[in-house]
């Protein structure tokens, strides 16, 4: 009779554990290929290295990241999403690089009260007008970084400068957003083609307005064509101010010397002194043959991160949504950036900071803090959000 | 806007124009020649530019690092004929065009599992890195000077070699009437095999002396293939003249756009029209021009095959 009650016992233990066993389910819609595939893989390394250092839990919670290529195709993110909702049911989504991406995947998540951890982008729509509470923009709103980069303009004293950015939608924003705390005068706004290879007559252009300083918003390989051949002409006098991704480790890498000097706005930066920075960017380090980690590498560590700490907070009950919800709002988690609030629109009140490409100690070039330009800033979308 | 700027801006315009040559030169030879479309020209370009800057980055000389990329590219595309295009030539366009997509596809994995995802540097020359002064007003960076010049060495050298010996004279000769030249005993496949070889040469060349002034990474092939595609496509497919007058024409029209017609735009029109306008027309400024020239001339300016 004993026997057979342990053995009771130990069958609804069994239940019991069965039940909690079933892990928590992360979906994450990686750019491995595709125009986004630079960042893409510094999205992965960055997320790997967290699961890793979490020891593939998150919260103390078994947890399994469902790790799928969208080669940058929206379209292709969709039915992924799709597929992670309705095959895996997942707790979590993260991944996407690009805002376009972003916007084509989130109304199915919200749907679906699917928390959407962003480790990049952060359209203003998601800030603003179609705001969600199940959309948090982890790293930054679009424009911030451009508007830390007006700022910087106006204490260099740049009292006359060139902008020029890709013509399209997020080139006009970012140039919007420099605009927006811009005093001085903008002599010529230049919009480009996409992709475009051959810049000789944008910077001919440059050269004849003689302006103070360029801003440029010129991602992955524009900007690697743009800087390469705007020091070639001898323009290295007038310095480039940019948002932290055109001269981040990835383009540093790719142009070497000529980014030397070149000034740009984050809102993190590898050498920033916080005790959970100075942890992930030694490991990141070692995991990774010493490469310097970029912006995007940190943001996606954050968001395993930021979900570790909502798993352990509502006790591993992924499926209260609410309360994992409220306990991701908290942001109550030791951030690489230090600390930050989230505002009414979820995305961070937080630090921008100067940096700029200097030569570390063993000679090789990377990005160094030069100082805070905005404390505790919040976008300028927060008030279109209604929730 | 004064004499100087314009001089530049007919600069620059000669020097995209002669780097798309340098592409369109091989592709045309290819096309109009074998009948082949060859899509994975710009894969050959990428190869030469990757293997340029890593030889240059290892090996510290910048010249044998290109002649090194035009070597291995070579053998490259020795191997792609035999194994894949060789089997193409008899199939339709369609055909061709999948294929050769195919190619790209792997080409660009290969480089991944190569090289990995990352652009990898490619650093101009130190003794070319700088401008020199032109004109008392105008500095003008040293590489672009080098890379008009080989261009325009590059084209002297394909009218000698297509216009006055032999082997350019098959060549014609198979681009102009294919059975004729072989009733003639032109052994097709040999000459085949050289244009081939000629044609991703020129494709290394390209990519090698690209490097240096833009980022070397995969899918570069794909980004620039499609304006020396309109290239051939002015200068009439098959003709390396039409090429060579084409790509100038490109050059000057895209670069003139970019550089006068925002300007212009502005001074006739309210600004908000103009800044949207302004761009989009510089943008589509070459694709204008080829619809004109294909309303005027439908084979092209050159065409080889009259």
């Amino acid at each position: 009779m004993l026997k057979l009650k342990n053995v009771a016992v130990s069958l609804a233990l069994c239940g019991a554990v069965a039940a909690h066993a079933e892990p928590v389910k992360v979906g994450v819609a990686l750019d491995i290929s595709g125009p986004f595939a630079t960042i893409g893989a510094e999205t992965r390394d960055g997320l790997n290295l967290a699961v890793e250092r979490l020891g593939s839990k998150l919260g103390g919670q078994p947890a399994e990241f469902i790790q799928q290529d969208f080669a940058g195709n929206p379209e292709q993110a969709n039915q992924l999403v799709n597929r992670f909702l309705q095959r895996d049911k997942i707790d979590f989504f993260t991944g996407p690089v690009a805002s376009n991406s972003a916007l084509a995947v989130g109304p199915a998540l919200f749907a679906a009260k699917v928390p959407f951890l962003s480790s990049n982008p952060g359209p203003s729509l998601f800030a603003g007008k179609q705001c969600s509470p199940y959309f948090f923009g982890v790293s930054y709103q679009n424009d911030t970084y451009d508007e830390a980069a007006g700022k910087v303009a106006n204490e260099k004293g740049f009292k006359n400068m060139v902008l020029i950015a890709p013509n399209y939608p997020a080139g006009k924003d970012h140039i919007g957003g420099f605009k927006r705390l811009y005093k001085g005068t903008v002599k010529e706004e230049i919009y480009t083609k996409v992709g475009q290879i051959d810049y000789a007559a944008e910077i001919a252009q440059i050269r004849a307005a003689k302006p103070d300083a360029v801003f440029a918003f010129l991602p992955a390989a524009m900007g690697i064509n743009f800087i390469k051949q705007y020091v070639g002409s001898g323009l290295k006098d007038i310095p480039l101010i940019s948002p932290g991704f055109t001269a981040d480790q990835d383009v540093i890498e790719a142009v070497g010397e000529p980014t030397l000097g070149m000034l740009n706005t984050a809102h993190w930066a590898h050498d920033l002194k916080v005790p959970a920075n100075v942890e992930f960017v030694e490991a990141f380090r070692k995991k990774y043959n010493g490469r310097y980690p970029t912006v995007y590498a940190a943001q996606a560590y954050d968001v395993v991160m930021a979900m570790d700490a909502a798993v352990r907070e509502v006790g591993g009950k992924v499926d209260n949504r609410e309360a994992v919800i409220a306990a991701l709002k908290k942001a109550n988690f030791k951030s690489v950036r230090g600390e930050f609030k989230y505002g009414p629109n979820n995305f961070p009140v937080q630090n921008y900071y100067l940096r700029v490409v200097d030569k570390d100690a063993s000679g090789k070039l990377t990005n160094k803090l030069v100082g805070t330009v905005m404390e505790k800033h919040q976008d300028a979308y927060v008030g279109d959000c209604k929730q | 806007m004064d004499s100087i700027f314009v001089f530049e801006q007919l600069l620059n315009g000669l020097g995209f124009g002669l780097m798309l040559f340098l592409l369109a030169a091989g592709l045309t030879l290819v096309f109009g020649i074998m009948d082949t479309m060859n899509l994975a020209h710009g894969s050959l370009y990428m190869a030469g530019a990757y293997i340029a800057a890593r030889v240059h980055e290892a090996g510290g000389s910048f010249v044998g690092a290109v002649l090194v990329a035009v070597v291995a590219t070579v053998l490259v595309a020795f191997v792609l004929e035999l194994l894949i295009v060789r089997r193409l030539y008899a199939r339709d366009h369609l055909a061709q065009v999948i294929a050769t997509f195919g190619v790209i596809l792997i080409a660009d994995d290969a480089v991944k599992a190569i090289w990995g995802p990352s652009p990898v540097m490619a650093t101009t020359p130190a003794a070319l890195a700088g401008p020199v002064q032109l004109l008392p007003e105008l500095p003008y960076p040293a590489y672009r000077l080098v890379l008009l010049a080989v261009g325009l060495l590059v084209a002297i050298g394909l009218y000698v070699l297509v216009n006055h010996t032999r082997v350019g004279m098959l060549v014609r000769a198979g681009a102009s009437n294919r059975k004729m030249a072989e009733f003639m005993g032109v052994r097709v496949g040999r000459v085949f095999s050289f244009v081939f070889a000629l044609g991703a040469a020129l494709a290394a060349l390209a990519g090698a002396l690209m490097g240096p002034i833009s980022a070397v990474q995969i899918g570069m092939g794909e980004a620039i293939l499609i304006p020396a595609l309109v290239v051939i496509v002015i200068g009439g497919i098959g003709s390396v003249r039409g090429a060579f007058v084409a790509a100038l024409l490109v050059g000057l029209v895209d670069t003139a756009g970019r550089a006068f017609l925002p300007p212009l735009l502005r001074s006739v029109l309210p600004p908000a029209l103009a800044a949207d306008l302004g761009p989009a027309l510089a943008g589509i400024a070459m694709y204008v021009l080829m619809a004109a020239v294909l309303i005027l001339k439908p084979a092209g300016l050159f065409p080889a095959r009259a």
